[in-house]
Parts: structure tokens; C-alpha cells; sequence
């Protein structure tokens, strides 16, 4: 590994460490989540009903880790801390982990 | 070349899911950096990993977040840059065109996502008339995507833009698509 490369991991890790920042500022101004990116509760409290469909797809799926969060629902904020930064570098791993499969495939040919 | 590629990708990852009910994606500064094709495929990743071991954005919007991140994103990124680069281009029009290059980028998918909300209750309803996905009309749907990602996010991602385009131009030069593609004169 070159040290410039060393330097872009390094860089990486730091933006995982600093991430929790994502979940702390909007708590602390009370802004609620991205527009468009409801879940179904929340869009009750927005329109009185969970629309049909979503109900339908939204339970397509069980994510391992969902919401970035270890602790589910109830966590407190210092677990939700824990786990956007451990969620990043799962993320990291992860991904690296695709991209690694992906060039391969492509670098076959 | 492979790994080379691959270790810049994960840079953009982290920055995705942080920000401030609202995020930067970062897919303009990779179509910089990499070329609109390499991006498509880093943002679509980085989108998949999101769904499926997060639940971010969700298995089923999928299609919809690559289309509207991965594959708008980083075409508009480039074409704003090498249009506001021009032919000579250096300096501080350089660094011009990678602000508007992640702003416009940001501000044009965050438009069509709006308008793929918008059109929801038109072509989705149930069979008692109500919308069976998103519930919000064009006309809410479009300023609401628009007018935040064009006031704050699109600045968030411009300012990103700028700072790690100018990083890489001083220290890996060699590395950044748009400065290497034109002047060797391939693809």
C-alpha cells in the first residue's frame, strides 16, 4: 500500500468515527428524518393511515442491522453512537468486500 | 488497478448515511475523480450494502436510489464540470466547476427523486382511491426534494466537491479521471 493510500483509509476511518454526528445534530434540533424517507409509523402520523402497498413491501424485508442501530428501538443515544460508528465500519468492510468481488469479475475478462 | 479503484470507492461510503435529515452522496466528486462509469458502479454498491444489511433506502426503492444517485448523479456531475472547465480551464475555474459540479449534480437528482415521489399518487391507488405508496402530489413532492437539497444539501456536496477535488489534483494528479482523460486522449 502506497502512503497516499494509507493516508485515503485513514481519512475513511475518521469519517466513520465522526459520523454519529448524523444522528446526534438532527435529535438535537428536533428536524425528524429525511423527506420522502418514511417508515410506515411515520407516515400515520403524517397522513392518519399506513398506505396499502407500503404496508404490503415494507415487511419484505428484515435488515440485520436495521437503522444503523445495534440496540433497537428503545437504545439510548450512547448505543446509537456505538453503533453508526461500528455500522460505518461494517459499511467499509462490506462494500470493500463487493468491489473486491466485482473487480475481480471484471479484471477476468 | 482493480484495488486502486477499489479503496477510493470506499470513501463514500461513510458519508451517505451521515448528514443532517438529509445527505450528501458524494457521486459527483467520484465521476470526477474515477469517470461517470467507475461512479455508477461505486454509488450502486455502496446503495446495495445500505439496503440490504441496513435497511436504508430499502430493498424495494432499490432501483429507484440507483437510478436517481448512481447513474443521474454522476452523468450530470461530469457533464457540468467538463462544461464550466471549457477547453483551457485552470485555477480557480477549476474549482468552480467542481462546486457546481457536485451542487447541480445533487440539486437534478434530488429533482427527479422528487418527481418520482410525486407521480406516486397518480399511478399507485388503492382500491379506496388512497395512494398505495407515497401519499404527496407533484406539487408538493418536487419543492420539497428540491428546495432543501438546492438551499443546503447541494452546497454540503459542493463544498465536499471542491475540498477533495483539490486534495487530489495536489497530491495524485495522476489519479483524477477528468485532468488524465483529456489529455491523453483516452476514453
Amino acid at each position: 500500500m502506497t502512503k497516499s493510500q494509507k493516508k485515503l483509509w485513514i481519512g475513511l476511518f475518521v469519517l466513520a468515527i465522526l459520523s454519529p454526528l448524523g444522528v446526534i445534530l438532527p435529535e438535537k434540533f428536533k428536524t425528524g428524518g429525511a423527506w420522502g424517507e418514511w417508515g410506515p409509523e411515520e407516515l400515520e402520523k403524517l397522513i392518519g393511515y399506513v398506505p396499502e402497498g407500503l404496508k404490503k413491501l415494507s415487511g419484505l424485508w428484515k435488515a440485520p442491522v436495521p437503522d444503523y442501530n445495534f440496540g433497537g428501538e428503545a437504545a439510548s443515544m450512547a448505543v446509537k453512537v456505538i453503533s453508526y460508528v461500528a455500522s460505518g465500519i461494517l459499511g467499509i468492510l462490506a462494500v470493500a468486500g463487493a468491489i473486491y468481488v466485482i473487480s475481480k469479475l471484471i479484471a477476468k475478462k | 488497478m482493480a484495488a486502486a479503484f477499489s479503496f477510493l470507492i470506499m470513501m463514500f461510503n461513510v458519508p451517505i448515511p451521515g448528514g443532517t435529515t438529509g445527505h450528501a452522496v458524494g457521486a459527483g466528486i467520484i465521476a470526477i475523480l474515477l469517470g461517470p462509469w467507475t461512479a455508477v458502479i461505486a454509488v450502486s454498491v455502496s446503495l446495495l450494502v445500505q439496503a440490504i444489511v441496513f435497511g436504508d433506502g430499502g430493498i424495494t426503492a432499490l432501483g429507484a436510489n440507483c437510478f436517481n444517485m448512481a447513474v443521474v448523479m454522476p452523468f450530470v456531475s461530469y457533464w457540468v464540470f467538463k462544461l464550466i472547465r471549457g477547453a483551457t480551464g485552470g485555477g480557480a475555474r477549476l474549482l468552480i466547476a467542481a462546486f457546481l459540479s457536485g451542487y447541480v449534480g445533487l440539486s437534478v437528482a434530488a429533482i427527479i427523486t422528487g418527481l418520482e415521489f410525486g407521480i406516486q399518487p397518480l399511478i399507485a391507488i388503492g382500491a379506496d382511491g388512497r395512494p398505495l405508496y407515497a401519499p404527496y402530489p407533484l406539487s408538493v413532492a418536487v419543492p420539497a426534494m428540491a428546495l432543501q437539497h438546492m438551499l443546503l444539501f447541494g452546497v454540503v456536496e459542493g463544498v465536499i466537491t471542491v475540498l477533495l477535488f483539490k486534495y487530489f489534483v495536489k497530491h495524485e494528479p495522476d489519479l483524477v479521471y477528468v485532468l488524465t482523460a483529456s489529455k491523453g486522449g483516452l476514453k
